[in-house]
């Protein structure tokens, strides 16, 4: 006879029939859709990197206009998300404490990079910081506009992973150092800033992650000078363009590696922090 | 409100405000000011020209195509991670957010490696069948489903997760059909998460060009490979910055709206959670790769 105990103790999904055509079909369909579109391609390029051999792939991304992209991706990338640390962490803060006509506004703005395709991005902020530029700015063609670029379309990610953590911090710690007499940034130093850290890290991680790969808006706006504003996504469009696929697959790999890595190891870090705030 | 006094408050305000305005606030609004120099005319002209309206036609295509196929076996993913284990399944999990960490261009290349005419895997004995993938519809539509492939999947396994199966067994043991239960009581259950991810993919797949200016190869004209996003480009580089800002402003403008419905859809579904707490809180975050939730 089922008691009660054991019907509660019955793992719940075991005795459900599957949706859709069965377990078996559904868990192939979503495994075949995957591989097809997602790892069968991304095979042919780690398969075309390494053709050839290591030392031509070494020589691919040692080539010196490769270096130059890939240097200038990457310094622009740690400039970026330093500058989205500071002021993301400030927009969030002043999205969650602060009060004024428009918030909701504001708030709902900050996932417009997200949502307008990468190309106008750049276009926007051509017809502002460009040749013709009405406040007499002129950031095109320069580094300064790889790293203009980059900040605009990697803006949400640090607002957004703080900001939901600022929601839920506990107000009382920061009353009563207040009441104590903390000075502002003692405050910020010793309360706020432990609580949002690893929130912090993560967005700057997928900001980083995404800016390593930004390709859309900066072709307009950097003028892809070799060895001075040609970012690595640049330099692999232009590989392709004049068939050398082996040297773009090799750069390719490269900027892949940076990429997933950096998600694998910040899912590694969720979890740890999970467990850690468990145990 | 907070401890700060209302002089460095108002100052934190300033600096973010000003930040959001040179960078994006100013910059967007920009558009619609560029566009319009002019008159009325040459943006409309632009266009409603018939590269201009072949482009957006193609744009219509490629996600037409796309985002339905995504929602289905997003759909059908989701549950799979949900509701099923096997052998691989965190491999399978972890596959799923590579276009978000892949750069765009990577995308086009690799499809590039796979299907183009000379020097790949399959496009030599598909062009000796007569099927072009690479600088034709086809590969285009593939890029545009890789690069829109996430969304539906992400949306909705966290509210699967959620709802947890204790309606859907009540509806078998009173003798639905798998198919009733998934029809009558999961899909009802999971519509806001399927919608979420449907506008997030629509976004993204209108708006892609990295990916597919790498396997369109930017035939331009009337009959050419050109959707809007390759078109403003190609506008923009043959010194039409008419033609370059309208189609930007199309864009933009579709952006726009798809923000403005996520809104109210996260007001929609605020209330009907009855969350009150909820309606500041940012959008989803479609971005952020989401661990599977062990079972205890």
């Amino acid at each position: 006879m089922a008691s009660a105990d054991t019907a509660v103790a019955r793992p719940p999904r075991e005795g459900l029939r599957f949706p859709l055509g069965g377990a078996a079909l559904t868990r192939g369909a979503a495994t075949l859709w995957i591989s097809l579109i997602v790892l069968l391609p991304l095979a042919a390029v780690f398969s075309r990197a390494f053709d050839d051999g290591m030392g031509h792939f070494w020589e691919a991304i040692t080539d010196k206009e490769a270096v130059a992209a890939i240097k200038l991706t990457l310094i622009s990338s740690l400039i970026v998300v330093v500058i989205n640390a500071v002021m993301g962490t400030l927009i969030a803060w002043v999205l969650v404490r602060d009060d004024f006509r428009g918030k909701r506004i504001v708030n709902s703005i900050i996932d417009l990079p997200f949502a307008l395709p990468t190309i106008v991005a750049g276009l926007t902020l051509i017809a502002l910081y460009g040749p013709n530029s009405p406040i007499g700015v002129h950031a095109a063609y320069t580094r300064a506009a790889v790293v203009m670029a980059l900040l605009f379309v990697t803006l949400p990610f640090v607002v957004r992973s703080v900001q939901p953590v600022l929601l839920e911090v506990d107000r009382e710690m920061e009353e009563a150092a207040a009441s104590l007499g903390a000075p502002n940034h003692r405050i910020f130093r010793s309360i706020i800033l432990p609580n949002l850290g690893p929130a912090i890290i993560a967005g700057v991680a997928l900001a980083f992650a995404r800016a390593v790969g930004e390709f859309g808006s900066l072709v307009l706006l950097t003028g892809n000078i070799p060895f001075k504003t040609q970012a690595a996504s640049v330099y692999i469009f232009g590989r392709v363009q004049t068939n050398d696929l082996s040297g773009a697959a090799a750069v390719s790999v490269f900027l892949l590696a940076i990429s997933v890595g950096l998600l694998f190891a910040l899912n590694l870090f969720a979890r740890w922090r999970s467990r850690h705030e468990r145990a | 409100m907070s401890a700060l006094s209302l002089r460095s408050r108002i100052g934190l305000r300033s600096v973010a405000l000003f930040y959001l305005a040179a960078l994006l606030i100013v910059p967007v609004g920009m558009i619609f000011y560029r566009t319009f120099e002019h008159g009325l005319s040459e943006p409309i002209d632009a266009v409603t020209s018939p590269e201009g309206l072949h482009a957006f036609w193609l744009t219509i295509v490629c996600v037409g195509i796309a985002v339905p196929l995504n929602t289905l076996f997003g759909v059908v993913t989701a549950l799979v991670l949900v509701r099923q284990n096997f052998r691989g399944k965190a491999l399978l999990n972890a596959a799923i957010d590579l276009p978000f960490a892949i750069s765009p261009v990577v995308i086009g290349l690799a499809l590039f490696l796979v299907y183009a005419p000379r020097n790949s895997w399959f496009g030599g004995w598909l062009a000796d069948n007569g099927v072009q993938i690479i600088f034709s519809l086809p590969g285009m539509i593939l890029a545009t489903i890789f690069v829109s492939l996430p969304f539906v999947v992400r949306e909705v396994m966290p509210v699967l997760q959620e709802i947890g199966t204790d309606q859907e067994e009540a509806a078998e043991t009173l003798g639905a059909t798998p198919w009733q239960t998934f029809w009558r009581v999961t899909l009802p259950a999971i519509r806001w998460g399927v919608t979420y991810g449907v506008v997030l993919a629509t976004a993204r797949a209108l708006g892609e060009f990295g990916a597919v200016s790498v396997v369109a190869g930017n035939v331009s004209g009337a009959g050419g490979t050109q959707t809007l996003p390759l078109y403003v480009k190609d506008q923009f580089e043959g010194f039409s910055l008419a033609g370059a800002y309208a189609a930007a402003l199309v864009l933009a403008v579709l952006a726009i709206a798809v923000l403005f419905s996520m809104n109210l859809l996260q007001r929609r579904s605020a209330r009907v959670t009855d969350d009150e707490e909820d309606h500041d809180l940012p959008g989803p975050a479609v971005f952020v790769p989401q661990p599977i939730e062990k079972e205890a």
